[in-house]
């Protein structure tokens, strides 16, 4: 059932390059809504559901000398995203109606190879496919941004396409390195992500060291295993993707200069498969180099929450404002992966299925402004709610979303991903973590900011003394406020957003299974870390707090004969 | 002998096309010279339809058991790939050479006179060089090994010089030739090194008498000297690191179609020279008893040759402004990324190597093709800057070119990709992850220069210059790159079968019986233990 729904847009893609041009949108919009409308039947057919396993699995060889296949199977996790995916999709063909006049044929085209190439990487349960269908994504992105972007188009796409696909070279020789040390254990080849999973927390046996040492200074003293190196590979492909912090810099630019279709994927799907990486792959194939790192990496995002969130509030191009926006959410849905316990990675699932709504809604909301005024500079405009009151109260709805305001969907994973985060200390008895209240209190102020810098922007654009800007709107071709077809482009979203919001139990139980899988190695090794921190920690405490009697010598090499004897 | 013979069958239809093309390109009649690339086609593909029928039977097979060649089914892969980018290549240069002469001759301001026409010769020496590689795959001994390598380099000496009538041309042609003849010195000091170290020059009987070296203390200096000699002297060919200086150079001198041919018929010659000469060594046991990878001073030779070419060619690659200087440097950039596959050695490695041969020959001639059927006021298009814009004239090119520079950067699911997730299996499984890492960082590298080449064509707003861009009159440059764009889509869907080829071709090689032990044969399944030379410090499962 999987691959004919990879196949549909496929085919639409092939029936648009051999029709004439004007029917690019039509022949677009029926294969992503046949896409939709079998997606959610495959919901429904899909009977696994809360539990852990892969359903609707299909196996298809191809490789057969190196065990690459294109098998595919959804857990409910990613069932969830293949639905997400599909949603948007029709939504974007939609929503380009008016705005994309020209080269229809290429740009309905590259929507529809790109829907494929999104649910692949979801549904791929073969590691190769899933990187095929992962570095396949960035083609018609790049393509998008370069055929259809804004004015600086030329360094936004060449700077996107640069950053993703270093990174994922890199994670290729990390996937690679494992694939090996499975096939030099076994004899076989295979890129089964459950075999390789599984293999690669073998890797925590192999002791990688380096030591330079130049004129007594020890200048390299490292002393990992090699599943810390294939984090730090499998990391250096998704954090790009996130991203991460260090690594945004290519987000804002492709966010800004992208077509509203593309703006809406990238934010909504593209960086969900950074996310959905971490998820499926570092999690499970690297456990105890994640308990050992996740301090670190929880860092970067909670620098990322907060750094990110002050440069929306200076910024003054609200499409900017709201890519920026993206990197410090995803801040928070890094940061609940990494709690390593059921709260947190269900706020976190639950975020990618948030953060793809509201943002996706709101990339929606801008590109509306920006078709009528041709900016989108917050300083020309003020008082919208006047002219467009429809407009004005789906950008407050979305925005609040976005915010987390109880009752809508963002509170709740918001809250999910900082509770979790919040319980993740050693002393928590069913899952213990390696972060604590310290990382919740700093990340929580990342809200607050989300709050402030969002509600300016909606206080500026959308309330005070109405203000156009000088180029008037295309009357002709869209009137003042939103026309019936954007209405129709936010309302379902609008819908998903509150009813996730009033009732996220149905989503939170169905993706409790896999969590629980995902997070089965974590609880040990947290606690093994624990024991040695403690083993390391004691004996120096000892020493520096009880004093020796005066009588008995100390006996400086006490430890080392007794290890030695 | 007579056995020896038939299986030069390959080469000896084409050395009667190299008599057939080179008398009928004298013809006073036009028809008949236009038909030559046709002829040569021809040729060429009964050659290829031969070498399936050679490779199999009962005759065989005594006879691979008889010849004692180092890799027996090698020439069944390798000969096909060189017949099958031979008909593109010449597809390239139809109606290239002789250009202005036959168009004279066609007003009637000139008389035909077949002094003058050198197009039979061009197709001539063409199908030599090639004959050249075919040569090489079955070369048993190192006189047999040094001529076909010299058959395969002459001849494209001759063609840059006539395939332009520009200064350009002769300057490269003349710079080419002096490098060559001293590469070609270079490894043959090398050669006589190595005979001075086994007492041999018969390939198998070398591997022989290496095997005794290693198991009795390891090979003596000059052997190694002489491989290292070898080694650098074939990197002339291959355009590696010490001996690519002239690549740029002699590129961009040479036309369009000579230039394609260069980047990808000595490259596969050197290759072949390559695996049978280290083949000679052998990959296993130089570090004790069952360790695998390369001595050591031939291994990190080969390593730091591999490094700097890949990393050269791809900043070179960066700072150049005309499309084939550009070329010419991303060849030196894939040549380092096969070097991989040879330090990896037989199993993935050199499977790796044909592999990504094929598919670099595809990829690199359909970036040519373009570059073959576009023209300016009949001068070949020179920088990229001349590309801007293309799309708007030239869609289904400017289509070609994106898909051919997206498959030479390894983009998934390209073909490109394909290649060098072989090639990086390869490294990954014979220990080389930092040389793998450093290939990947320089396949992130080359993403600039090739992204360059689709951007340019399909954003850019063409400059004057470019308004002037035209096709070339002849239509089968279109053709080949259409075709070259269609298989960097489509053959990854069958490449199952293609790997499967790359690993009987590769079949045969033992290493010798005689010290009472037999070689790994096929890496995949054995489990491998570290190099001694491995410097990666990760200590690897038994």
């Amino acid at each position: 059932m999987l691959p004919l729904l990879l196949l549909i847009p496929l085919i639409g893609t092939v029936a648009i390059i051999f029709t004439p041009a004007k029917h690019a949108k039509a022949i677009a919009l029926t294969a992503s809504l046949f896409a939709f409308i079998f997606s959610v039947v495959l919901g429904f057919l899909f009977d696994k559901w809360g539990t852990s396993e892969f359903g609707l699995t299909a196996e298809i060889p191809w490789f057969e000398t190196f065990g690459v296949s294109l098998n595919m199977g959804a857990d409910s996790v990613s069932m969830l995203l293949v639905l997400l995916t599909t949603l948007l999709m029709p939504l974007c063909v939609w929503g380009s109606a008016t705005a994309i006049t020209e080269r229809l044929k290429e740009f309905y085209s590259w929507l529809l190879i790109i829907e494929t190439a999104m649910v692949g990487v979801f549904v791929a349960t073969d590691l190769i496919f899933f990187y095929v269908c992962f570095e396949l994504t960035l083609i018609p992105m790049f393509f998008l941004i370069a055929l259809f972007g804004g004015e600086n188009r030329a360094k936004a796409c060449i700077k996107f396409f640069i950053y993703t696909f270093t990174g994922s070279m890199i994670a290729l020789v990390g996937f690679l390195y494992v694939a090996w040390f499975h096939a030099n254990q076994t004899g076989t080849w295979t890129f089964d992500i459950d075999t390789l999973t599984s293999a690669s927390q073998q890797l925590v046996f192999i002791p990688f060291s380096m030591h330079w040492n130049f004129l007594g200074w020890n200048i390299l003293d490292i002393d990992i295993t090699a599943q810390h190196l294939v984090l730090l590979a499998l990391l250096a492909g998704f954090a790009v993707k996130v991203p991460l912090f260090p690594l945004h810099t290519w987000l804002p630019l492709a966010h800004t200069e992208a077509p509203t279709a593309g703006s809406v994927l990238l934010a909504s799907v593209l960086l969900k498969l950074g996310t959905y990486g971490l998820y499926r792959f570092v999690l499970p194939m690297a456990p105890d180099a994640v308990v050992e790192w996740a301090p670190f990496i929880a860092v970067l995002s909670i620098i990322g929450i907060l750094y990110t969130a002050l440069i929306c509030w200076v910024q003054d191009d609200i499409k900017k404002l709201i890519a920026y926006s993206s990197v410090s959410h995803l801040g928070f849905c890094v940061l609940g992966l990494f709690a390593l316990n059921p709260l947190g990675l269900q706020g976190s699932v639950l975020y990618m299925l948030n953060h793809g709504l509201s943002t996706g809604a709101l990339f929606f909301l801008v590109g509306m402004i920006y078709e009528r005024y041709h900016t989108r500079d917050m300083n020309s405009m003020s008082g919208l709610s006047k002219v467009m009151p429809i407009w004005s109260f789906f950008m407050v709805f979305f925005v609040l979303s976005s915010v987390g305001l109880p009752g809508l969907n963002g509170f709740i994973s918001e809250f999910l991903c900082l509770i979790g985060t919040f319980t993740a200390s050693l002393d928590n008895a069913a899952y213990p973590g390696v972060l604590g209240p310290w990382y919740a209190a700093i990340a929580g102020v990342g809200m607050i900011f989300a709050a402030m810098y969002l509600l300016i922007m909606v206080g500026k654009v959308v309330f005070g003394p109405l203000k156009e800007p000088a180029v008037h709107h295309n009357v002709r071709t869209l009137p003042r406020d939103l026309s019936f077809r954007e209405i129709s482009i936010l309302l379902p979203l609008a819908v998903l957003c509150v009813y996730i919001g009033f009732r996220p139990q149905p989503f939170t139980e169905a993706i409790e299974g896999s969590i629980e899988h995902v997070l089965s190695p974590y609880p040990a090794r947290v606690e093994r870390l624990a024991r040695q921190r403690e083993a390391l920690l004691s004996p120096s405490v000892r020493e520096l707090t009880t004093v020796p009697p005066e009588d008995t010598p100390v006996d400086l090499f006490r430890e080392e004969t007794n290890d030695g004897g | 002998m007579a056995d020896k013979l038939w299986f030069l069958v390959p080469e000896l239809i084409l050395f009667a096309g190299v008599v057939v093309v080179s008398i009928m390109g004298l013809s006073p009649r036009k028809g008949v010279r236009d038909s030559l690339p046709l002829i040569t086609c021809i040729f060429l593909g009964m050659a290829f339809a031969v070498i399936p029928a050679l490779y199999s039977g009962e005759r065989a097979e005594a006879h691979m058991e008889g010849a004692a060649l180092l890799f027996p089914y090698l020439g069944k892969f390798a000969k096909m790939v060189v017949c099958l980018i031979g008909i593109g290549l010449v597809m390239i240069s139809t109606g290239l050479i002789d250009r202005k002469y036959e168009h004279a001759v066609q007003t009637g301001r000139a008389t035909f006179d077949p002094i003058r026409a050198t197009r039979g010769e061009y197709f001539s020496f063409f199908l030599l060089s090639l004959i050249g590689v075919m040569l090489c795959c079955s070369a048993n001994d190192l006189i047999w090994l040094f001529l076909s390598l010299e058959l395969t380099s002459l001849p494209t000496y001759i063609m840059v010089a006539m395939s332009r009538s520009s200064r350009k041309a002769q300057e490269a042609a003349v710079k080419y030739f002096f490098l060559g003849a001293m590469s070609a010195a270079m490894f043959l000091f090398g050669f006589a090194l190595l005979y001075g170290a086994t007492g041999t020059i018969v390939l198998s009987e070398m591997r022989t008498a290496f095997a005794e070296q290693v198991a009795t203390g390891g090979i003596n200096a000059i052997g190694i000297f002489g491989m290292i000699l070898a080694v650098l002297g074939v990197s002339f060919k291959v355009v590696a690191a010490p001996m690519h200086f002239y690549a740029p150079d002699v590129y961009e001198g040479a036309a369009v179609p000579v230039t394609a041919f260069l980047a990808f018929v000595p490259k596969t010659a050197g290759f072949i020279a390559l695996m049978l000469l280290l083949g000679t060594m052998g990959w296993a046991d130089h570090g004790g008893p069952g360790t695998t990878g390369l001595p050591a001073p031939v291994f990190s030779t080969l390593w730091l040759v591999a490094v700097i070419t890949m990393t050269l060619g791809n900043i070179g690659a960066l700072l150049q402004r005309s499309v084939k200087r550009m070329l010419a440097y991303s060849s030196i950039a894939h040549t380092g990324y096969m070097l991989i596959g040879i330090i990896a050695g037989p199993g993935l490695g050199l499977n790796a190597v044909l592999f990504y041969l094929l598919v670099y020959g595809i990829m690199n001639t359909g970036a040519f093709a373009v570059l073959a059927a576009l023209e300016r006021g009949g001068q070949e298009i020179e920088t990229v800057e001349d590309l801007a814009g293309l799309r708007l004239k030239h869609p289904g090119m400017a289509a070609v070119l994106s898909i051919c520079a997206g498959s030479l950067l390894g983009l998934p699911p390209l073909l490109g990709f394909w290649g060098k997730l072989y090639l990086f299996m390869a490294g990954v499984q014979a220990g080389q992850i930092q040389l793998v890492v450093i290939a990947g960082l320089n396949s992130a590298i080359s993403a600039w220069y090739y992204l360059w080449l689709v951007t340019l064509p399909i954003m850019a707003k063409p400059s004057p210059q470019a308004e002037t861009i035209v096709r070339s009159p002849s239509m089968w440059a279109r053709v080949m790159g259409a075709i070259a764009a269609i298989l960097i889509i489509l053959l990854p869907v069958f490449s199952s079968r293609l790997v499967d080829a790359t690993q009987e071709a590769t079949k045969g090689y033992q290493g010798t019986i005689d010290i009472g032990r037999k070689f790994v044969d096929s890496g995949v399944l054995s489990p491998r233990s570290t190099n001694g030379v491995s410097r990666d410090g990760t200590q690897q499962p038994h």
